[in-house]
C-alpha cells in the first residue's frame, strides 16, 4: 500500500508593532525580566483590554500578501486554561471570526492553501530555575515581557506533501513576512515559530489520517527533519499495522526524533467565547485598500519582474530574492544604474559563496550598492580586470571602502600600457624556450601558460586584451600539421 | 455649626453651607468620620477606612475654595465606594479572601473622576464576595446590616455602600450593577440607586464579574443627588473598550445630563417632570411571583405618575421569564474566565504547601473562594465546556438579544418602562442564605436592564407590611439617562416621602 503524507502548518509571526497589542508597553528587546509590564499585561484585576491598531493594520497586511480575503467583521475570544506563564487565565485570540480568510502562497509554481490567520496575545515565558528544564527544578520564575505580545497565527491547509515543500513553504512565508515589513522572521529569537500536522493515508484516498502534531523546532532544516522522521514513524507502525495515536510530539534536534508530549491529565478544553471587554472589530474596506496601497512589491512578483524585464533565468531570480535584504541591494544597485545581468552574477556568485563561508548574512557585509555600481563600471571601463574585481568585492564585503580609492590605494588598476606587458611577456618568453619550442612544433594549447605566466608576473593586472594582442605578435609562429 | 447637623445632608445644602462659610470640608468630614466611627461597627458597611487620604482631601478643597475657586460638582461631599474599585494607597478585596491584602498600584476611572470633583471618599464598602449576591451575606469578611432595621439584609451586592449611604455615613457611594447589585439594596434601604446605560461609565478599576453585565452606578438619598453622582463620574475612558465615545454620547444621549439640566428639573413641578411621558407597566414584573406588598405601592405610584400627567400603560416583555436563566448562564460563564486571574501566581492569597503547580492552583482558588463564588465559577464552567456552549452559553445569548428586542419594540411606543425594583421588600438575616434559587430570584425584576445595557434607575416609592420600603424601577432607551433621572425627580416629588432622611434624624 503506497502512503502519501499530508502536511499543515501553524505560524505564529510575532508582528512588529512598537507596543503590545492590548496594552502600550514597548516590544522592544528588554534588557532584564518584567521590566516591560503593565497592570493589563500582567492580568491585574480591573484592568482591560485595548486592541493596538498597528496590529490590526498588519494583519490585514499580511492577509492581503497572502492572498486572503480580509473579514469585513471579526471578533475576539477568550481561550481558557490555566498555565502560570498566562496571567488572565486565559488567551485573548480569535476563534470564530478570525480577520483573514483563506490565501495561498506560490511554492515552486504551486499554490499552496492558506485556511486562516488570526490575532492574538502571546504568553509570558517561564524560567525553571536550579535546571535546564521543568523536571529537577526547585522553583520557576516567570517573565512577562513577552505577555501580550502581537501575534499572528497563520494556518495553512492540510495541503503540503513533503518535508521538502514544507520547508519551502517556511521560507517563502517568512520571506513575504519579511517583504512587507510585519514580522522579523527570526525562528532563534522565537519571532517566528512553526508546528506541523502531519499525517499519511493511502495514495488516492481522500480522508485524511490521524494525525499528529510536531512542536519544538528551531529552524526551517528541523521541521524538514522532524516531518521526515515523523513520516517515517508513522509508515512503519501502518506497516506494522499498528494505530496513529493522535498526539502532540516533540522533536528533539540532538537525537532527530520526536517524542510524545507528557500526556495531560486531562484533555484541553478551552472553553472558547467571545471576548466580552473588547467590541467585534469592523474592518473597512477603505482600510483594506488603503493598506494595500501601501504593499511593497511581494517576492513573487519580483522574481517574475527579474524575469521577464530584465531577462534573468528563473533560478537566479528565484537566489536573488531569496531575501528581503538581497533583493533590496540589487534593486538599489540597478538604480545606480549597474548593469542587471553583471550584478545578478557578483551577487549570486561570488558574493553568496562569501556569506556561504564566512557564514554572514547578507545584512551583515558592509557591501553598498554603490559599491556595487562602482565595480561594475570599474569592470566595464577596463579600469580593473574580472580577476580583480572579484577580489575588490570580497574585500569590500568584509571592511567596506570605496572603490575608486581602494583600486588607488592598493594599485590595483588594470594596465593596459604595452610597455610593461611587452617587457614581462618578453621575460617570460625566454626563461621558457623549451615551452616555445613545443608551441612552435603544434602545442598551441601552451598560449595558455605564456599568458597565465605573464598575467602572474603582472599581479593580475594586466588587460587580458592586451596581453592576447601582444601575444599574436610575439609567439612564433605555428609549424602547420 | 454641630457635628450631627451636618449628618444627611444634601449635596445641595452642603454646597450652600460651604458658600455660606457656615461649614468646611473637614468639618463635615470630621461629622461624617464621627458618625462612621459611632455607627459602623453595628451596621458593617465599611470594609476599610480611608479617613486620612479624606482629610487631607478635603484640606485640600477648604483651601481652593477659599482662594474663591469655584466649588466642582462634589467639593466636600463624604462618598464611599464599593470595594470592587481600585483605589491606591488602600486594599481592594472585593469581599474576598483570595484578595486579603491586594492594594493596586492604580485607581478606577469611577474613582478617579469623584477625586477630580472634590469629592472625599471616607472608605470602601462592603459587598458580596465579587459582587456575587443579592443580601451582602456572601461577604467574606462580614455581614452588613441595613440602616432601616438592623435584623434586615441591606440587599446587595452592593449592600455596603447602600447601607453607609442610608445610615448617614456618607452622601453618595457607588456600587456595580451586574443584574441589579445596586437597585436591588437601593430599593432594600430606601434609597435612589442607578445602573447607568451600559459603556456609560468606564469599567476600568472595576473588579470585573461579569463584563458585558457590570455597570458601576451611584446610591443617594435623593434623586438629585444620584444625578450629580452620575455626573461626575460618567465620561469616556480610552481604557475601557466598551466605554462610549464622547461622539456617541453627544449624538445620542438628549438630552444630555449635565448641572444645569439637574438643577432645572429639581426646580420643576413633580407635573413639569412628568407631563405627557408614555410609561410602560411590565405585565410581567407585576404578576405572580411579585409580593402583593409590593405590588400595592408600585400601582399606587403608577397611579400617581397617571396623575401627574403621564400615560401609563401596559405592556409586555414577553422574554422575561428567561432573564434569569439567561443570566446565570452569561454572568456565571464571563465570571468563570474573569475570576481565573485569581491563581496565587502574581498577587492575593496563594497556598504555599502545594508541591506543583496545578495543586498550587487548586489549594489556592480553594482557600480563597467562598461557596457562592465557587458555586458560579463551576456553573459558567460547565455552561462554556464542549458539548454544551450550544444548548447553554450560545442559546442564552440568543435569548438575551430577544429579551433586548423585547424593550426596544416597547420603546417605539413608550419613553419608559416601571416596575418593582425587586420582588419583594428587605428580607431578614438567613432567610435565603441557604437557598441559592430563591437568592437569585430576587434579582428577577432587575436583570432585564443589565442584559439589554439599558439604564435603570430603583426610588423608593412606599413600605411593605414589614415597614421595609418597596422600590420602584424605571428603566428607558439607551443613553436616556438623563431623561430618566427627570421622571425619577417627578416621581420623587409627586411621593414626597421622607423615609430615610427621618430615619437618620432619629438615630
Amino acid at each position: 500500500m503506497a502512503l502519501e503524507a499530508v502536511i499543515g502548518l501553524e505560524v505564529h509571526a510575532q508582528l512588529k508593532t512598537n507596543t503590545k497589542i492590548f496594552c502600550s508597553c514597548p516590544t522592544a528587546f528588554a534588557a532584564s525580566e518584567n521590566e516591560q509590564v503593565c497592570p493589563v499585561c500582567l492580568g491585574m484585576p480591573g484592568v482591560l483590554p485595548v486592541l493596538n491598531k498597528k496590529a490590526v493594520e498588519f494583519g490585514i497586511r499580511t492577509g492581503l500578501a497572502l492572498n486572503s480575503k480580509i473579514a469585513e467583521t471579526c471578533r475576539f475570544d477568550r481561550k481558557n486554561y490555566f498555565y502560570a506563564d498566562l496571567p488572565k487565565g486565559y488567551q485573548i485570540s480569535q476563534y470564530e471570526k478570525p480577520i483573514c480568510l483563506g490565501g495561498y502562497i506560490e511554492v515552486n509554481g504551486r499554490k499552496v492553501q492558506i485556511h486562516r490567520a488570526h490575532l492574538e496575545e502571546d504568553a509570558g515565558k517561564l524560567v525553571h530555575a536550579g535546571a535546564a528544564g521543568l523536571h529537577c527544578s526547585d522553583y520557576s520564575k516567570v517573565d512577562f515581557n513577552r505577555s501580550s505580545m502581537p501575534l499572528l497565527e497563520i494556518v495553512s491547509e492540510p495541503d503540503l506533501t513533503s518535508p521538502e515543500e514544507a520547508r519551502l513553504y517556511l521560507t517563502e512565508l517568512r520571506n513575504i513576512l519579511r517583504y512587507i515589513e510585519v514580522c522579523d522572521g527570526n525562528l532563534e529569537e522565537g519571532s517566528f515559530r512553526c508546528d506541523a500536522n502531519v499525517s499519511l493515508r493511502p495514495v488516492g484516498q481522500k480522508e485524511l489520517g490521524t494525525k499528529t502534531e510536531i512542536k519544538n523546532m528551531n529552524s526551517f532544516r528541523a521541521v524538514q527533519r522532524a516531518i521526515q522522521s515523523e513520516i517515517e514513524r508513522q509508515t512503519a507502525l501502518i506497516e506494522k499495522g499498528e494505530r496513529i495515536v493522535q498526539e502532540t510530539r516533540l522533536w528533539n534536534e540532538a537525537e532527530g526524533k520526536t517524542h510524545p508530549m507528557r500526556s495531560k491529565e486531562e484533555a484541553h478544553d478551552y472553553r472558547y467565547f467571545p471576548e466580552p471587554d473588547l467590541m467585534p472589530l469592523t474592518i473597512s474596506r477603505q482600510w483594506v485598500e488603503e493598506v494595500r496601497k501601501s504593499l511593497p512589491e511581494l517576492p513573487a512578483q519580483r522574481r517574475q519582474r527579474y524575469q521577464s524585464d530584465l531577462g534573468l533565468s528563473s533560478e537566479d531570480a528565484a537566489v536573488l530574492t531569496e531575501t528581503k535584504e538581497l533583493s533590496d541591494f540589487f534593486e538599489s544597485s540597478l538604480a545606480l544604474e549597474a548593469p542587471a545581468k553583471a550584478v545578478a552574477n557578483w551577487l549570486i556568485g561570488p558574493a553568496t559563496a562569501y556569506l556561504k563561508e564566512s557564514k554572514k548574512e547578507f545584512c551583515q557585509t558592509a557591501l553598498t550598492p554603490q559599491n556595487m555600481a562602482d565595480l561594475c563600471q570599474a569592470v566595464s571601463s577596463g579600469k580593473v580586470s574580472s580577476t580583480i574585481a572579484k577580489q575588490l568585492l570580497l574585500d569590500l564585503m568584509a571592511e567596506g571602502g570605496d572603490v575608486a580609492k581602494l583600486i588607488e590605494s592598493k594599485g590595483l588598476a588594470q594596465v593596459s600600457d604595452e610597455g610593461p606587458i611587452k617587457a614581462i611577456l618578453q621575460e617570460v618568453l625566454d626563461k621558457s624556450p623549451s615551452q616555445l619550442a613545443d608551441y612552435a612544433s603544434g602545442k598551441v594549447k601552451l598560449r595558455q601558460y605564456f599568458f597565465g605566466e605573464a598575467m602572474k608576473a603582472l599581479k593580475g593586472k594586466a588587460n587580458p586584451q592586451v596581453i592576447n594582442k601582444l601575444l599574436d605578435e610575439m609567439l612564433p609562429p605555428v609549424a602547420a600539421g | 455649626m454641630s457635628k450631627s447637623q451636618l449628618i444627611g445632608r444634601t449635596i445641595a445644602e452642603l454646597h450652600s453651607l460651604i458658600k455660606a462659610k457656615e461649614t468646611s470640608c473637614l468639618e463635615i468630614t470630621e461629622a461624617h468620620i464621627e458618625a462612621i466611627e459611632k455607627g459602623d461597627e453595628r451596621l458593617g458597611a465599611f470594609l476599610s477606612y480611608t479617613f486620612d487620604q479624606a482629610r487631607a482631601a478635603a484640606a485640600h478643597w477648604d483651601e481652593r475654595l477659599s482662594n474663591g475657586e469655584a466649588v466642582p460638582l462634589l467639593a466636600g461631599v463624604p462618598v464611599a465606594i464599593k470595594d470592587n474599585m481600585c483605589e491606591v494607597d488602600t486594599r481592594t478585596t472585593c469581599g474576598s479572601k483570595i484578595l486579603e491584602n491586594f492594594v493596586s498600584p492604580y485607581r478606577a476611572y469611577a474613582v478617579e473622576k469623584l477625586h477630580e470633583a472634590g469629592a472625599l471618599i471616607l472608605g470602601k464598602t462592603n459587598l458580596d464576595e465579587f459582587a456575587m449576591g443579592s443580601s451582602t451575606e456572601h461577604s467574606a469578611y462580614k455581614v452588613t446590616r441595613n440602616p432601616i432595621d438592623p435584623d434586615y439584609v441591606p440587599g446587595g451586592s452592593s449592600g455596603g455602600s447602600a447601607a453607609a449611604v442610608g445610615a448617614g455615613f456618607c452622601v453618595t457611594a457607588l456600587g456595580s450593577d451586574t443584574g441589579g447589585s445596586i437597585r436591588q439594596p437601593a430599593s432594600y434601604c430606601g434609597l435612589v440607586g442607578m445602573k447607568p446605560t451600559y459603556g456609560m461609565v468606564s469599567r476600568f478599576g472595576l473588579v470585573a464579574f461579569a463584563s458585558s453585565l457590570d455597570q458601576i452606578g451611584p446610591f443617594a438619598r435623593n434623586v438629585e443627588d444620584c444625578a450629580l453622582t452620575l455626573l461626575a463620574i460618567a465620561g469616556h475612558d480610552k481604557r475601557d473598550s466598551t466605554c462610549l465615545s464622547q461622539s456617541y454620547r453627544d449624538q445620542h444621549a438628549k438630552p444630555a445630563l449635565t448641572k444645569a439640566f439637574i438643577q432645572e428639573f429639581k426646580s420643576r413641578s413633580a407635573e413639569e417632570n412628568l407631563k405627557g411621558k408614555r410609561i410602560g407597566i411590565i405585565k410581567e414584573l407585576i404578576g405572580d411571583g411579585i409580593d402583593d406588598d409590593v405590588k400595592a405601592p408600585i400601582l399606587k405610584a403608577a397611579a400617581l405618575l397617571e396623575k401627574c400627567g403621564a400615560r401609563v400603560e401596559e405592556v409586555s416583555l414577553p422574554h422575561a421569564k428567561y432573564a434569569l436563566s439567561v443570566y446565570y448562564l452569561v454572568a456565571t460563564a464571563e465570571a468563570s474566565a474573569n475570576l481565573a486571574r485569581f491563581d496565587g501566581v502574581r498577587y492575593g492569597h496563594r497556598n504555599m504547601d502545594a508541591a506543583e503547580l496545578h495543586a498550587m492552583y487548586y489549594a489556592t482558588r480553594n482557600e480563597g473562594f467562598g461557596a457562592e463564588v465557587k458555586r458560579r465559577i463551576m456553573l459558567g464552567t460547565y455552561a462554556l465546556s464542549s458539548g454544551y456552549y450550544d444548548a447553554y452559553y450560545k442559546k442564552a445569548q440568543q435569548v438575551r438579544a430577544l429579551i433586548t428586542a423585547d424593550f426596544h419594540k416597547i420603546f417605539e411606543n413608550f419613553e419608559m418602562v416601571v416596575s418593582p425594583t425587586a420582588p419583594s421588600a428587605a428580607f431578614k438575616f438567613g432567610a435565603k442564605s441557604d437557598d441559592p434559587i430563591q437568592m437569585y430570584m430576587s434579582d428577577i425584576a432587575s436583570i432585564p436592564a443589565n442584559l439589554a445595557g439599558l439604564p435603570g434607575i430603583s426610588l423608593p416609592c412606599g413600605l411593605a407590611d414589614s415597614n421595609m420600603p418597596v422600590g420602584i424601577q424605571l428603566v428607558g432607551r439607551p443613553m436616556s439617562d438623563a431623561s430618566l433621572l427627570q421622571a425619577a425627580q417627578g416621581l420623587e416629588t409627586a411621593l414626597d416621602l421622607k423615609l430615610v432622611a427621618e430615619k437618620i434624624k432619629s438615630n
